[in-house]
């Protein structure tokens, strides 16, 4: 996109107006995707593994498909048996096949193994009762460091990759490694270095709505699935492939969505709805238990790490490096690559080194969570900045002011950064009253700079205008935190009618080309530009059938406020002409008017966010609480400004659970012992301040209106942020999260 | 010829080699030569890179144009949550 | 199994249905009487987005039994308008984009106005400690508090 189209004032962008779905998510009317029925309709459920490790030896199912209100019992027997195995994630039709329902193997607590579809739900669930599975008992492992060490035990032979060197352990299946420098000559320059652990544990995005479906598949490989996903077109795709159906004959329909964040950008229930329905010839309704969705659903990753970083006496960092170990569940896909490379981002770096290793073990498959593998890495190293500003007594703005990456720095990930607003909230922190409010005694502040790369992907948008001048926005991607607003807001600013006069609809996956999942926080980035782009193709279209009627060129036509008016005043003398008055008779002047776009947009643009955290510590139980925090970042151009904040609220939140509360608890026995909300407990109100925001607008160059993607980004600086708060308030370094209160007592007395 | 930047990770398939030159005009060609002169690299290249023009990150498209003396670098694959 | 007859009102109308007795109030407005507002989270009582009135009384309908509804009068969300006047909280929730995916909303609204019925003019933190029982993983609860206070505030000017 080149910067010369690119708009800096804007009539309708930028303002806020009410989301067109508003009236149906406060009445109730909205419909998620356990909320649509079908007639005749069966219930699923999904026998799982009770074992972390098992080999499966035998799966008796006939006496539940002797029960009359049971009309469809499948196991892996009934899936593709052409989908191949191939090692990382080359092969990820096959992870998923897996992953959905088991095969030699079960690899988890809560792994599929079989499922049935019923007359109701109680008797689908009394059902898997009578299935019999013989199971022998496999060792297992589920801490990332342990799976890493020579006697583990093996999860999955050949599934390492390329990139692995020899001699490590099968579970390490993807290596990462990058940098640039050389870090020995930088420690030596350095007049402190500071060298540490960190852990973090594996959380879940915690969307409220648990995964649900309506699959519909007959022998005839026609299919029609209505589901809560990020993204239809890859439920398409996958549940294509793993049924051995073609993939235009499956139907998707992505319902309202009750939260994803990484979590719902593949599939987990959806192929085996379909797999019911095709064998009971009725359409199924398959919807988790909360309990299913922490067992079987992506957690994150949970890291092991190690950063070592140098630095002058007056706050130059002169070498960073990082070692950061995830475990990603039973498969490839551990983001330890991002993690490497997000890690030291932020920083201006002449010397370099970050390694990362995707491990296995056995727990659920990890899914993408918000900017994944960014937070944990993050942690890490502005951890051991704030130690080291602390030892130094440097103020942690401007150490991270003094290294910041600018445009043109050359990236901890190797190439150099166009415009980037690291710096922009940097000073903005710095002025911000929040940081130089006084704290009260027992309080920490924080600090913790952020990044995340966003992105573009594939992405289609048509608009249709209707005869009285309105206009219809078909977008692919499903709206997961107010994008149909955003989306109306861009198309009015190009066609100048009003926000009310355009409706945008989330299109299923048999009325427009293919659509990347809502993921990357690309949707007001790609759909947006995707939405500008359809808009102005339906303008070209308006300015041409003004110009046939005043008879000039087209090129002496240009389109403002919602008219056709002449370029200028040699084009001729003709009275604005609305949109309302070319599309009332648009079919007698060459026919129906829409506006087309699609591409893969390659400008996503990085995004840089720093919050400021205040911390109280009670030194009697533990117990932290959040007094105040602040969340700024760079949105490029803030569309709808309150959405805009409300992502910057929502990841802060995250972050909150992340750093405090949220982990997943194994036992000894490789069982998840917390699979409910009430035992892996996400910040409620009474645990949160208000949450404050400045939104930072550096323009990116890739977007015809500058916008950044600004979704992930908000969860990277606040486990850092936190930690770095809490540490501060308790006078004792934190290195694991989640600093729930028992560990942050351990800390202070000195045995943590 | 392109200069195409490597991830460290990546020296083992190149004969140790970080920097490497290839003759391409888009992203496309940049992958396919890559191949054909290390052929090692067809595994990471097969699962998936993103490509950096000038510090502009191309994530996956293969039509993208390089111009003549622009700082190229592979990259893992960008993926989104 | 032998199903039960329950009479009950739901939203100032009388309904009746025949449920299975394991099954939950939840499950009935749902599955037997079409109401798909209230949404199950968690089923265990933790996450508030089924929350209903059961007799002007908060409850989540997770953990009460649709046969407990016999005789009873159930308020939802989808009786919180009034005809096709938004009730002020919803209109507040729409101002203040006090939601982002909308699944917690249903819950929330039910057990504002519950708190709002009770206590018309909540402190922040009374307005936090009421709604800790209905879990929102978007929006970090900023605009939801701010919505819910200045729908009191609101409400109180007008009487």
């Amino acid at each position: 996109m080149a910067l010369d189209d690119r708009k800096t004032d804007f009539k309708f962008v930028g303002t806020r107006p009410d989301r067109p779905d508003g009236l149906d998510k406060v009445t109730g009317r909205a419909k998620f995707g356990a909320d649509m029925y079908a007639p005749g309709m069966l219930h699923g459920a999904i026998l799982r593994s009770p074992h972390a490790h098992a080999r499966i030896v035998k799966i008796d199912t006939s006496k539940a498909e002797a029960l009359k209100d049971v009309k469809a019992v499948v196991t892996r027997a009934d899936f593709s048996d052409e989908v191949e195995f191939k090692p990382g994630l080359e092969g990820e039709f096959w992870n998923v096949l897996e992953n959905v329902m088991a095969g030699e193997k079960a690899l988890y607590d809560g792994h599929a193994v079989a499922a049935v579809a019923a007359t109701s739900a109680l008797a689908a669930r009394d059902a898997l009762k009578l299935i019999e599975v013989e199971y022998e008992v496999l060792p297992h492992v589920t801490d990332v460091d342990k799976a890493m060490e020579p006697d583990a035990p093996v999860i999955r032979e050949g599934a390492a990759d390329y990139s692995v060197p020899e001699g490590m352990h099968p579970n390490v299946v993807r290596y990462h490694e990058s940098g640039h420098g050389d870090v020995e000559a930088g420690f030596a320059e350095a007049d402190l270095v500071i060298e540490d652990h960190f852990d973090t544990e594996a959380t879940h995005q915690g969307y409220i709505e648990p995964h649900a479906c309506l699959a519909m598949l007959g022998n005839d490989g026609k299919g029609e699935l209505w589901c809560c996903t990020q993204g239809h077109w890859i439920v398409q795709k996958t549940c294509a492939a793993l049924l051995g159906i073609e993939t235009s004959q499956l139907r998707v329909t992505a319902s309202e969505i009750g939260g994803g964040f990484g979590g719902k950008t593949t599939v987990f229930i959806e192929p085996v709805a379909l797999a019911l329905s095709r064998k009971a010839n009725r359409p199924v309704k398959l919807v988790m238990s909360r309990s299913e969705v922490f067992r079987a659903t992506g957690p994150t990753a949970s890291a092991s790490m190690d950063v070592k970083i140098g630095m002058k006496k007056d706050g130059t960092i002169t070498a960073a490096q990082g070692v950061f170990r995830l475990q990603g569940g039973a498969f490839p896909g551990a983001p330890g690559d991002f993690t490497a490379m997000c890690a030291f981002a932020p920083y201006n770096l002449t010397n370099v080194r970050q390694v990362g290793y995707d491990v296995m073990t056995n727990r659920p498959k990890q899914a993408a969570y918000r900017a994944p593998g960014a937070p944990m890495g993050a942690f890490a190293v502005e951890s051991v900045i704030d130690e080291l500003c602390n030892q130094l007594g440097l103020d942690p703005i401007d150490v991270r002011l003094k290294n910041a990456a600018r445009e043109g720095t050359k990236a901890s990930y190797g190439p150099r950064y166009p415009r980037i607003g690291l710096v922009e909230t940097l000073e903005a922190a710095k002025a911000h009253p929040h940081y130089s409010a006084p704290l009260k005694p027992g309080q920490g502040r924080g600090i913790s700079c952020g990044f995340w790369f966003n992105h573009g992907g594939e992405t289609s948008v048509s608009l249709a205008l209707s005869e009285d001048g309105s206009a219809q926005v078909m977008v692919g991607t499903p709206d997961i935190g107010g994008s149909r607003a955003s989306m109306a807001l861009m198309a009015a600013e190009v066609l100048g009618i009003p926000y009310e006069n355009i409706r945008v609809t989330v299109a299923d996956t048999a009325t427009l080309g293919y659509n990347d999942v809502s993921h990357g926080s690309r949707v007001t980035y790609a759909s947006g530009l995707a939405t500008i782009k359809a808009a102005q193709n339906a303008v070209e279209k308006l300015c041409e059938r003004a110009a046939a009627k005043w008879g000039i060129p087209v090129d002496a036509v240009k389109w403002e406020n919602g008219c056709a008016v002449p370029s200028g005043p040699n084009a001729g003398d003709f009275d604005p002409l609305p949109i309302a008055e070319i599309t009332a008779d648009m079919g007698r002047t060459g026919g129906p008017i829409s506006g087309h776009f699609e591409a893969t947009p390659e400008g996503a643009g990085v995004s840089f966010g720093t919050h400021i955290v205040d911390a109280e510590v009670d030194r009697e139980t533990g117990k932290t609480t959040i007094t105040r925090y602040t969340v700024i970042q760079d949105a490029g151009k803030a569309i709808h400004p309150t959405y805009v904040e409300g992502q910057f609220q929502g990841g802060a939140a995250q972050g909150i659970g992340w750093a405090l509360n949220e982990e997943y608890i194994y036992g000894e026995d490789g069982r998840l012992q917390n699979a409910v909300f009430l035992d892996y407990r996400i910040p409620v109100a009474s645990d949160l301040p208000m949450i404050d925001t400045v939104i930072v607008e550096v323009p990116n160059p890739g977007h015809p209106f500058g916008v950044r993607g600004v979704g992930e980004t908000g969860i990277v600086p606040p486990l850092a942020a936190i930690a770095n708060a809490v540490s501060n308030a308790a006078g004792v370094r934190m290195r694991q999260l989640p600093m729930s209160p028992p560990r942050v007592l351990a800390a202070l007395k000195g045995d943590g | 010829m392109v200069e195409v930047h490597l991830w460290s990770g990546l020296r083992s398939l190149t004969g140790g080699r970080e920097v490497v030159e290839v003759e391409a005009s888009n992203t496309g060609e940049l992958l396919r030569e890559l191949v054909r002169a290390y052929p090692q690299l067809e595994g990471p290249i097969q699962a998936g890179v993103s490509v950096a023009i000038d510090g502009r990150i191309i994530a996956s498209g293969l039509t993208e144009p390089i111009p003549e003396g622009s700082e190229v670098y592979l990259m893992q694959r960008l993926r989104g949550g | 199994m032998s199903k039960i007859h329950v009479t009950t009102t739901v939203n100032g109308d009388e309904v009746d249905f025949l449920c299975d007795p394991r099954e939950t109030l939840l499950d009935c407005l749902r599955d037997r009487l079409n109401l798909t507002g209230a949404k199950e989270g968690c089923g265990t009582g933790d996450c508030g987005a089924c929350s209903v009135t059961l007799d002007g009384r908060l409850v989540c309908s997770c953990l009460v039994l649709g046969v407990e509804a016999e005789g009873k009068e159930i308020g939802t969300v989808e009786g919180i308008a009034d005809g096709d006047v938004l009730h002020p909280l919803q209109k507040k929730f729409i101002e203040y984009a006090a939601l982002q995916c909308g699944v917690c909303t249903p819950g929330i609204l039910v057990a504002a106005k519950a708190l709002l019925e009770k206590n018309p003019d909540p402190t922040e933190e009374e307005v936090r400690y009421w709604l800790a029982g209905n879990l929102c993983r978007c929006t970090g609860y900023d605009k939801i508090i701010r919505a819910v206070m200045d729908t009191a505030a609101e409400l109180r000017e007008a009487v």
